[in-house]
């Protein structure tokens, strides 16, 4: 009985130390990418565009100031750094919503842009904070801060990935394999930090800058089905009809 | 005398690693060390300081704590193995090492695999247990344990009613504690906004599974409310002369009053940090002292069970002992009893 009680311990030791002898590599991107086409089907002699622009109807925010004192390295940057989550211009103009061509593409595949997306850790927050990029399309997460980040994608259809980025001028490369609008990204590290990458199968999305516009070149003749979204206010849907070579105009308003 | 401070300071730890483990989850840090067993690559032990920060700081910190929690429980084990002569003992000690090693494997599988809900709450739940098998180390290694409690009163005074409630009163704070942990890891903290009313009511006026497991953690701490009451007051008044019975049992009514006080601070205060966690590891300071006080019930049936089964055989065990057998059995008509 003696004998086996301490061949238990010895083996629960060996357990623990090879536990602890181990090495871990989450670079969640080995799944496939699925095949795309080398050539634009749309004729660009009868494509047209869509062009809008997105506004906030409510009292302006004020965007906090993040605190960043939990890493004396952030705070050693000299920056100053505001909340992105509701970032409203004078005129009611409504930054970083994502714009995308939801439905109306039927079955037409679109090439993958072979320089990848690049979303920089600089100042202790993600740049930028919302982007978009096409399923297959990768994405360079570059570490330019002289800390420590970890890249943390929480998508709910696509494959979840976190990986640590100790030193600066590190990269990990990523391929979104299914469309899915938005994936968040964050660090566990500094909590303040998000960013959300939308992934869809088609060229045609945009963000909107500080004069709350956007632009979707290149589409051909149609009628789609326009989400706009945003990380706080949600999304909203329109519907476009373009003939050939026209420009469609529309306008989003989202509400307080 | 030291193997028994050495446990408590067993116990203690694993109650330090409970509290460093709430933290982590209360600043959502638990995925802020990306890799395990190693830490951004740097074995453990000589990850840089300067780079504990952020939520490295409490998900480091936790994990050298466990390590530190771990060593001393194998060391605990160790020490059992050479100077206890109670065989259950021992053994209880290579069921510590057994569970501080699958409770660290758990918290890295739960990194790895992204906070699983499933994973974590056993991880929450697991380390509970681990603490309550310190705690019960520390009880059977203690003075008082070994001569019974025997110095004012007869040590064969068994009252069954007081064991039935201490052990209902543990079975039901693990119970409570569970129920937190599911609470915590599948983010339904707040998912009753209020307090102590349940969105202006008593009842929840519709459910939904976050809605459900906060309100049952809230109706739980009514039934451990009730089961404490119930202890303490059948221990206070029918053995206020017995000290090992009252003192945990006030302990237990305090402990009571704060845990409650801080599971209302969490909610109001929206999950604060520090609240959450102290919340946590004063829910495990709850378990303790119930179990504590349902041992220290049960130890003149203990050595009823020992002496009538096993009392003769054990007789034959090995000579190891640390004191002499009549110092800590002296239990009357049955002399040495290993209990």
């Amino acid at each position: 009985m003696r004998r086996l009680q301490v061949g238990v311990m010895i083996v629960t030791l060996c357990a623990s130390a090879a536990a602890c002898g181990g090495a871990s590599d989450d670079d969640a991107n080995a799944a496939s990418v699925p095949a795309a086409p080398l050539t634009n089907p749309v004729d660009p002699a009868t494509a047209g565009n869509i062009v809008g622009r997105i506004s906030f109807d409510g009292p302006l925010p004020q965007p906090a100031v993040v605190r960043m004192d939990s890493d004396p390295n952030c705070v050693q940057l000299g920056v100053t750094i505001t909340d992105e989550t509701l970032v409203v211009g004078s005129d009611g103009a409504l930054q970083n919503v994502f714009v995308y061509v939801k439905d109306g593409l039927g079955d037409l595949r679109f090439p993958i842009p072979s320089t990848p997306f690049v979303l920089d850790q600089e100042g202790c927050r993600y740049v930028p904070h919302v982007v978009g990029v096409q399923v297959g399309q990768s994405v360079e997460i570059l570490n330019s801060d002289p800390t420590l980040h970890n890249v943390h994608a929480i998508p709910s259809t696509n494959q979840e990935f976190n990986t640590g980025q100790p030193l600066p001028g590190m990269r990990h490369t990523h391929q979104f394999t299914t469309a899915e609008v938005m994936v968040p990204f964050k660090c566990d590290v500094h909590p303040w930090m998000y960013a959300y990458v939308g992934v869809v199968d088609h060229p045609f999305f945009a963000v909107t800058g500080a004069d709350g516009s956007f632009r979707l070149e290149g589409l051909p003749p149609g009628t789609y089905t326009i989400e706009a979204w945003h990380e706080t206010l949600g999304a909203r849907t329109q519907t476009v009809t373009i003939g050939e070579q026209e420009t469609g105009d529309i306008a989003f308003l989202f509400p307080a | 005398m030291l193997l028994h401070l050495f446990s408590l300071l067993v116990a203690a730890s694993t109650a330090l690693l409970i509290f460093a483990g709430g933290l982590v989850t209360s600043t959502g840090s638990g995925l802020s060390v990306p890799d395990w067993p190693s830490t951004y690559g740097w074995f453990m032990l000589t990850f840089p300081i300067d780079k504990w920060v952020g939520g490295i700081f409490y998900e480091h910190s936790h994990r050298l704590i466990a390590s530190a929690v771990g060593f001393l429980i194998v060391v605990q084990a160790v020490w059992l193995w050479m100077a206890e002569p109670r065989h259950w003992v021992r053994r209880l000690g290579y069921i510590a090492v057994a569970a501080v090693t699958t409770q660290g494997i758990l918290g890295g599988i739960t990194v790895l695999w992204f906070l699983p809900a499933p994973i974590s709450i056993a991880h929450a739940s697991l380390a509970q247990l681990v603490f309550c098998l310190t705690v019960s180390i520390a009880v059977f290694t203690s003075p008082g344990w070994r001569r019974a409690y025997a110095a004012r009163q007869a040590p064969l005074d068994t009252d069954r009613p007081l064991q039935t409630i201490a052990m209902l009163t543990t079975v039901f704070v693990y119970a409570q504690i569970v129920a937190g942990a599911t609470m915590r890891h599948t983010g339904a903290g707040l998912a009753i906004p209020d307090f102590p009313l349940v969105f202006g009511s008593v009842v929840p006026p519709y459910w939904t599974w976050p809605i459900a497991i906060h309100y049952a953690h809230r109706i739980g701490a009514l039934v451990v409310s009730a089961c404490v009451l119930a202890a303490v007051g059948h221990v206070l008044y029918h053995h206020r002369d017995r000290p090992e019975l009252r003192r945990p049992s006030l302990l237990l009514l305090g402990l009571l009053a704060i845990q409650i006080t801080l599971g209302a601070l969490t909610v109001l205060s929206g999950k604060q940090y520090l609240i959450n966690s102290f919340h946590v590891v004063t829910g495990a300071c709850v378990l303790g002292t119930s179990l504590v006080l349902t041992l220290r019930s049960c130890r003149p049936r203990f050595a009823a069970s020992r002496t009538g089964a096993t009392g003769s055989a054990r007789l034959h065990e090995s000579p190891r002992s640390y004191e002499s057998t009549q110092e800590w059995s002296p239990t009357p008509g049955v002399p040495g009893a290993r209990v």
